[in-house]
């Protein structure tokens, strides 16, 4: 018996010293994490692949056009024959104002439904509107942008007489509809954060819950917000087929929200659908125009980070 | 002797009670307008888009007549492009997420990779496209085909599935881990027999979406130059082809009125392929959702 016992246990070891399968074992240990490394480059090669191209191809346009025009040009005509004129103010323009108009939209609304799903509904409130809220996210723009064109600008045509078929009105409220889910999510996150002590503490003095959401939660969650709010801008300043399919075609450097308006990535889409010849100045400028709108939403991206890492309140 | 007067309390409560009340109201009907927003979108495009939806739309190819358009170009060229995106995007962000979460120490290399891949989240669709017009179309010479948008949809959609599979692989315990250990497996074993399958109701799911979002954007496949009237179905990975939000593209910004309701119809067959893909993942994360 005894023996038996003590075989079984050096079989076992020897077993595993000899095992048919430990060299290739060792192999795979040491080749997996190496393959899995390479998978992680992927999305470093990516960065540097989307920088390289933007600053390549942007610095081929700058060969052709000044750069001061470009920054400062108050006209952005490119298609005109003869002398066509590269000024990305009109985009920037056009861009700006579909997202401030985006951000009147979205913030108040996506606020208020933050601050009621977070301070005043109840958890069964909460199931249902929540995934309602991500099937809202999850339509495609260009069904925004469809439905921007055929339902919000003719219906906003009624109530402003002047108002063109395209224009920057409407794309504007779309995507402020676009980016709400994103707003109230994000927000709704950083206010079930704060501790409920706080909420008590404020309760057991008096305060209503309005009073407790403005003057504690509001302002204990204010970076979480703020960097929803953020991150939010950085979508609709980057989004494409609603304002392509409802802002129109016309860079105008101005301020008149009623009239055609172009965007910086509705002038991308027009080229490229217009198939402009490869190495012609319009087909450069297109890279141009997206290294300038990387830049913007690299920005809003960096001080989104910044607000939630460093002013995140720790309880 | 009294120390409150409830009549003053109360006289001073009351507005502020009244306020409170007025402004439950009105956070409530803030929230209630998304709803409604939803709700009308969705109900102009069922009424649009119904009496089109039939049989001979979704077998018709593209046309210049709004009676004869249909959908099947668009359909199968949008599978064959989920062909492609589907496996590269999930292998490299699991990959990925394994390599983040099981071997990477915490050193400046792997910090940069995690930095990176939360801008990557935060770059705009159609820069994605530029990249992919220069990279994969231009340089590689894959031309305007379903490799090409693939691989281009497959990087944009990275970063999603990285994050959602680093959330599904570090929710697995570690005790699970140290008893695979225990047993003398190694580390890859443990990773392959343990953890990943623990992990994969939460990869799926994960992987699922992200993939619906790549079946309705746009903007990478306008800036290929995907071409959009074909008469043809693709038949291998380097053929034309086109995509449902193409196709929908197209028809949205024809003057003809007729192309509105054809539109439409295009938009309730990738709604209809959105929301299967959607129940999909919900009923794997219910289904397979394990709490430890």
């Amino acid at each position: 018996m005894v023996s038996q016992k003590e075989n079984k246990t050096t079989s076992v070891q020897q077993l595993i010293a000899n095992s048919r399968n430990h060299k290739t074992k060792k192999i795979v240990e040491k080749a997996m994490p190496a393959l899995l490394f390479s998978a992680a480059l992927i999305s470093i090669l990516t960065t540097f692949g989307i920088v390289f191209t933007l600053i390549f191809e942007t610095f081929e346009f700058f060969k052709r056009v000044s750069i001061t025009d470009f920054l400062f040009g108050t006209q952005w005509l490119p298609f005109s024959g003869k002398e066509p004129l590269f000024g990305i103010l009109p985009l920037i323009a056009g861009t700006l104002k579909v997202t401030l108009i985006a951000v009147v939209v979205a913030v108040p609304f996506g606020i208020a439904s933050a601050i009621y799903l977070s301070e005043y509904a109840n958890e069964k409130t909460r199931r249902t509107i929540k995934p309602i809220l991500e099937v809202l996210a999850g339509v495609p723009t260009i069904v925004y942008g469809f439905f921007a064109l055929t339902f919000v600008t003719p219906m906003l045509q009624q109530i402003i007489p002047g108002l063109k078929l395209f224009n920057a009105l409407s794309p504007g409220i779309v995507v402020g509809i676009m980016i709400l889910p994103m707003i109230t999510s994000l927000s709704e996150d950083a206010m079930s954060s704060v501790p409920n002590s706080m909420r008590e503490g404020a309760l057991a003095l008096g305060a209503t819950k309005f009073e407790v959401a403005i003057k504690v939660v509001l302002p204990a969650a204010l970076s979480g917000i703020i960097a929803s709010v953020v991150l939010a801008i950085s979508r609709a300043i980057g989004e494409t087929m609603i304002v392509s399919l409802a802002g129109g075609s016309t860079p105008k450097f101005d301020l008149d929200v009623t009239d055609s308006i172009q965007t910086m990535t509705a002038y991308i889409v027009q080229v490229s659908t217009g198939d402009a010849g490869y190495g012609t100045t319009i087909y450069y400028s297109i890279y141009s125009v997206g290294f300038t709108l990387f830049i913007f939403t690299l920005v809003m991206n960096l001080i989104a980070h910044y607000i939630s890492k460093r002013f995140r309140e720790v309880y | 002797m009294r120390y409150i007067d409830d009549s003053v309390v109360m006289k001073r409560m009351t507005k502020r009670i009244t306020f409170n009340k007025v402004w439950k109201t009105l956070f409530f009907l803030a929230t209630t307008f998304a709803l409604v927003m939803l709700a009308i979108l969705l109900y102009r495009i069922v009424t649009q888009g119904i009496d089109y939806l039939n049989f001979n739309f979704l077998t018709n190819f593209a046309s210049r007549f709004a009676d004869k358009a249909g959908i099947k170009a668009a359909l199968v060229g949008s599978l064959w492009l989920m062909g492609v995106v589907a496996p590269v995007s999930i292998i490299l962000g699991v990959g990925t997420a394994i390599y983040l979460e099981e071997y990477a120490k915490k050193n400046r290399l792997n910090d940069f990779i995690r930095m990176n891949i939360s801008n990557l989240a935060g770059v705009p669709s159609i820069v994605f496209g530029l990249l992919g017009l220069t990279i994969f179309v231009r340089m590689m010479e894959l031309g305007k085909s379903i490799l090409a948008a693939g691989f281009t949809m497959s990087l944009l959609i990275l970063p999603v599935i990285i994050v959602a599979a680093q959330e599904a692989i570090r929710a697995v315990p570690s005790e699970q881990r140290e008893a695979s250990y225990g047993m003398g497996a190694t580390k890859w074993q443990t990773i392959l027999r343990v953890v990943l399958p623990a992990a994969i109701p939460g990869i799926l799911t994960g992987s699922i979406l992200a993939l619906s979002r790549a079946i309705g954007e746009t903007a990478p496949l306008v800036v290929i130059g995907i071409p959009v009237i074909l008469q043809f179905l693709p038949d291998n990975l380097l053929s034309q082809f086109t995509a449902l939000p193409m196709q929908i593209y197209d028809w949205a910004k024809r003057p003809q009125e007729a192309f509105q309701y054809v539109a439409a119809a295009g938009i309730l067959v990738l709604m209809t392929v959105l929301l299967l893909m959607n129940s999909i993942a919900i009923f794997i994360r219910n289904k397979f959702q394990k709490r430890y």
